[in-house]
């Protein structure tokens, strides 16, 4: 570190923050790895407020006809549950993946638009916060005419039409309050940070790849994270039309979703999976990417069928958008759609197997390090297979009908979200976490989270598949003692306390390896792709000098060649090729100019929270606000200077922008 | 360590599932318990494909299982070969479940169609749904009841449904899946139940604060016993009860309380168009009430007069604030409408 560049002290309105420590430097960063690290904490933040949210509905479901929850609480958790883990937690995750290693992979110093990568971070956060506000300020209550035995808590003060949001149901006169205002436009803020990022990621990828990195020579991660891309490019604006359409029904009195004015509730269904079921594969492909990672590093192989499993990657990103009316089988559909979604559902089963055989023939044969990420990776495989399957029963229209809206669905999409999303999620956390934090995660400690996630995950979400057979409707209160659901329904309860055991060993791990945890060497895992060939934790600038790829795997291929059986050897020289990789990486050889920090993203961010209250409260004054924060960010954005001026004495300011990606 | 591998849950599935099927009891609304044709071609096609997928499940994770413990890293092993793919193997595996969807695709698609056809000389009846409770009416009979529907057996039934609020969900699973009540147009649903039983319906979709106590029930009878069903169903209630009864003093509660806001006993309060609540004519031969959440006795009945939000959160129900006196002769009234 030793070249750092002291700003000029005089600075006119719009100069840029300099801070590189302290809070500060925090809110106006605009390094791809900070904003990574931060939607990493912000997201696990949100995970563990929607796993204590289902924590309270699992005890209010122990034993029948519990009172724990009152019905309003209850729907109100459930909501928030589904809304929080799905638009808070899992996609905000992967978002923490795709920023801190997207470049690093690519081999570039940062994304193409790094304040617009601050931007949508913050959007994202003052999209949770005013989603969350909802519990402070907002209102709920029964259906017009209904009435209600106690008062609403501030815990039933919260969104309460499910995250589906169905109509009419979560429409003005069945969901009376401003509760459900708060989720509409919660997610239409959310929606705007995750477009924002994605169009910035399809840009990274496609223009500043390093020298020789071609889009076959990609790592599988960086793939699907373009895969991803895409699908929130194409999707959210489906979802974004929708929740304007709801807006407008519930605060200006148009009738999109209302039968009384020639409405239909059944298209917001459509649209709403049309944008929800591309929005499962963008929870499930960041996890498939780093899966992809992990099983060849820890089998010492190569991935097997890199090209298909690319491309099945995208089969199932494109074939995801013909399959939405799956989640409607039951709904006012006509058997022709009913023939044709159930036969597209059964196509997306072929890309997905074939992803699930390559992995299996990626760690066949190979020598495998049974460390936590790749047991985290092994158990995704197992938890998403059984997902999978339960999944292709559901193509089948006539078995669905009896399926569909029980616990067989929600021990389906567990196993796909849970055991696949968040197992390589999780499988992700600590493969990655020496690179991040420079130092080992405890290995004992990483394991009994492992085994205890993985005893407590099928506890959880296995008895449910029984449960949904035995008739357990979802979304259910309270269930008849004479159903005969309550054993189980005990046992899961205890298999999700489990869980949150689980989640707190992970914690502790996570809090004591930061600290503590041994010195991590820049290469622990004899790694395969470009960003292990960087110092640990990552130098600012990422890359000295901007690497050249010549293959797949490129750094593995550095370090090692085959011999005539095709084995892999260790080159010679190798070690000091790591040698000189960690001096070259800590000490750069010319100046590195790296974009300057900026306020004006965090300022336009929040922003839109004041337009979302003015919206919902009527209030110029707010709108006011918000508009004016959003003009400022905007013309301060578009004003301020692309960088710092820097008392810099060894080169001309002109040449810089062309060294910084070359 | 060894143990706790054996242990590894890709089996734990399976081993829950045997375990659980050795101590399965009657549940009510078990979905793999069918008691009809329509039930019953569904139940054939899930358990194909339950066994296909078992079959596949227990090859891919004997695969990753015999992986782990055959490829684990040992301090002898050499480094692996670097095998980059095998194009054969991977035409092959994209194929081979081609094949198999395929052949469960066909009888899913002939299935699909089987039972969307509206079968001959079927019963109609409709059923509406209202927050939080299913109404029934039978066209040919002029007949108009609540949260039990009453079907004659082993005779194809064709439901006509929507809703009268938001989505509902009509499910009778021992019968056939599931269909949606739309507000604004009309979804159809066969039932065919094989003999004279009591089956449970449930509310599938989400439709608010009481979503999970809308349920209901579905009596099918013998032939004659329906018919008889029809005939007094067809009666109005009797208006001739004496004066200074209990059961008189209920009916002056009906008529004075407000509870005519909304139901309407035949031959006591008619009325015409639609009303927001249970036709009350028959209440009495009803078992259950209040969306088939509560068994029809007067100890539910006292408490759900009491104060009907207390049992179902949400109720278009008022508190009439009734006396005990008031709320006893409504029961006793309510007893006689048989």
């Amino acid at each position: 570190m030793t070249k750092i560049i002291e700003p000029k002290k005089q600075r006119n309105i719009f100069s840029r923050p300099s801070s590189e420590e302290g809070v500060w430097s925090w809110i106006t960063t605009v390094d791809h790895k900070r904003i990574g690290i931060m939607y990493g904490y912000a997201a696990f933040f949100f995970l563990l407020v929607g796993g204590l949210e289902a924590l309270l509905l699992r005890i209010q479901l122990s034993q029948p006809d519990n009172n724990f929850l009152s019905a309003a609480e209850y729907n109100a958790m459930f909501t928030m549950h589904g809304t929080t883990m799905i638009f808070l937690a899992i996609m905000p995750i992967s978002a923490a993946f795709f920023n801190y290693l997207l470049p690093l992979q690519i081999g570039a110093r940062d994304v193409a638009f790094p304040r617009l990568n601050a931007l949508s971070f913050w959007i994202f956060i003052a999209g949770g916060l005013f989603l969350y506000s909802t519990f402070l300020f907002g209102t709920a209550g029964a259906p017009e005419g209904g009435y209600l035995a106690e008062e609403v808590s501030r815990l039933a003060s919260a969104p309460n039409g499910g995250w589906f949001g169905y109509q009419p149901n979560a429409g003005l006169k069945y969901s009376p309050g401003t509760a459900m205002d708060y989720w509409a436009i919660g997610l239409q803020i959310l929606g705007i940070a995750s477009l924002v990022s994605a169009f910035n990621f399809i840009t990274t990828i496609l223009n500043m790849r390093t020298k020789g990195m071609r889009l076959m020579r990609m790592p599988v991660f960086t793939w699907m994270t373009f895969a991803v891309s895409f699908l929130l490019a194409f999707s959210l604006p489906i979802i974004a039309i929708a929740l304007f359409f709801v807006t407008f029904d519930r605060q200006f009195g148009t009738t999109f979703f209302l039968t009384e004015g020639g409405g239909d509730p059944v298209l917001w269904q459509h649209l709403f999976w049309l944008f929800g079921h591309p929005e499962v594969y963008i929870l499930i492909l960041p996890a498939f990417g780093i899966v992809s990672e992990v099983l060849p590093t820890f089998s010492r192989k190569p991935l097997f069928g890199y090209p298909a499993i690319v491309f099945a990657g995208f089969g199932i990103a494109f074939i995801g958008f013909g399959v939405w009316a799956h989640h409607m089988f039951a709904s006012a559909i006509s058997p022709v759609a009913q023939a044709g979604f159930g036969l597209s559902t059964m196509i997306i089963a072929v890309p997905t197997g074939v992803k699930i055989f390559n992995w299996l023939g990626t760690i066949w044969g190979g020598k495998l390090t049974l460390n936590t990420p790749m047991l985290f990776a092994l158990g995704f495989i197992g938890m998403f297979v059984i997902g999978g399957l339960s999944g292709v029963t559901h193509s089948v229209v006539p078995a669905d009908t009896q399926q569909t809206d029980t616990y067989y669905i929600v021990a389906h999409f567990h196993y796909v979200l849970f055991g696949g999303a968040l197992f390589g999620i999780f499988s992700g956390l600590y493969f990655w976490f020496p690179k991040v934090w420079g130092r080992m995660y405890n290995e004992t400690m990483g394991k009994i989270h492992f085994w205890l996630m993985i005893i407590g995950f099928n506890l959880t979400f296995g008895p449910m598949h029984w449960l949904g057979l035995q008739g357990q409707v979802r979304r259910t209160w309270v269930y008849a003692e004479e159903t005969n659901l309550g054993f189980w329904n005990l046992i899961v309860t205890i298999g999700a306390f489990i869980l949150a055991i689980a989640t707190l060993v992970f914690m502790a791990n996570w809090i004591y390896s930061r600290r503590k945890g041994e010195v991590a060497p820049f290469d622990p895992w004899d790694a395969r792709t470009i960003e292990w060939s960087i110092p640990s934790p990552t130098p600012v600038w990422n890359f000295s000098n901007a690497p050249e790829v010549k293959s797949l795997d490129d750094f593995w291929h550095q370090k090692y060649g085959e011999d005539e059986d095709g084995r892999a050897v260790r080159r010679e020289g190798t070690d000091d090729l790591l040698l000189q990789l960690e001096e070259e990486g800590l000490n750069p050889k010319e100046e590195i100019h790296l974009p300057s920090p900026s306020y004006f993203p965090v300022i336009m961010a929040f922003g839109l929270p004041f337009l979302g209250y003015a919206i919902i409260y009527k209030s110029i004054p707010l709108a006011m606000i918000g508009v004016i924060m959003l003009l400022i960010g905007g013309f301060g954005w578009g004003t301020e200077p692309l960088e710092e001026e820097f008392e810099s004495s060894e080169e001309e300011p002109e040449s810089r922008e062309s060294k910084n990606y070359e | 360590m060894h143990i706790k591998k054996f242990l590894k849950p890709k089996n734990f599935i399976l081993c829950s599932f045997l375990f659980i099927t050795a101590c399965i009891e009657d549940a009510p609304l078990d979905s793999l318990s069918p008691a009809g044709p329509y039930a019953r071609t569904i139940d054939e096609l899930f358990w194909l494909t339950f066994w296909i997928a078992v079959v596949i499940f227990f090859i891919v994770q004997g695969a990753l299982l015999f992986s782990v413990f055959y490829f684990k890293d040992s301090p002898d092993k050499p480094e692996p070969k670097q095998i980059h793919g095998n194009n054969f193997l991977e035409i092959l595996w994209t194929i081979i479940p081609v094949i198999i969807l395929a052949s469960i695709a066909v009888p899913t698609v002939r299935t699909i169609f089987d039972l969307a056809r509206e079968p001959e000389d079927a019963l109609k009846i409709e059923v509406i749904g209202h927050q939080w409770w299913f109404e029934y009416k039978y066209p040919d009979y002029g007949i108009t009841t609540a949260n039990v529907l009453v079907i004659p057996e082993d005779t194809p039934i064709r439901l006509e449904m929507w809703s009268n609020d938001v989505l509902h969900n009509y499910w009778v699973p021992k019968l056939n899946g599931k269909r949606y009540l739309v507000p604004g147009q009309k979804t159809y649903l066969n039932l065919h139940a094989d003999n004279a039983e009591e089956f449970w319906a449930q509310c599938g979709e989400y439709c608010g604060l009481s979503h999970s106590k809308m349920r209901g029930r579905v009596l099918s009878m013998s032939e004659s016993d329906f018919d008889a069903w029809v005939i007094n169903e067809q009666k109005n209630a009797d208006n001739t009860l004496s004066e200074g009864s209990l059961a008189y003093e209920g009916q002056q509660v009906y008529l004075n309380a407000g509870c005519t806001q909304c139901h309407v006993i035949g031959g006591v309060w008619d009325v015409q168009g639609e009303r927001i609540a249970p036709n009350l004519t028959h209440f009495g031969n009803r078992n259950v009430f209040a969306g088939a959440a509560l068994k029809n006795n007067s100890e539910n009945l006292t408490k759900w007069l009491a104060n009907p939000a207390e049992l179902k959160p949400g109720t278009f129900m008022p508190n009439l604030e009734l006396t005990e006196r008031e709320i006893e002769a409504l029961i006793e009234y309510l007893g006689t409408l048989k």
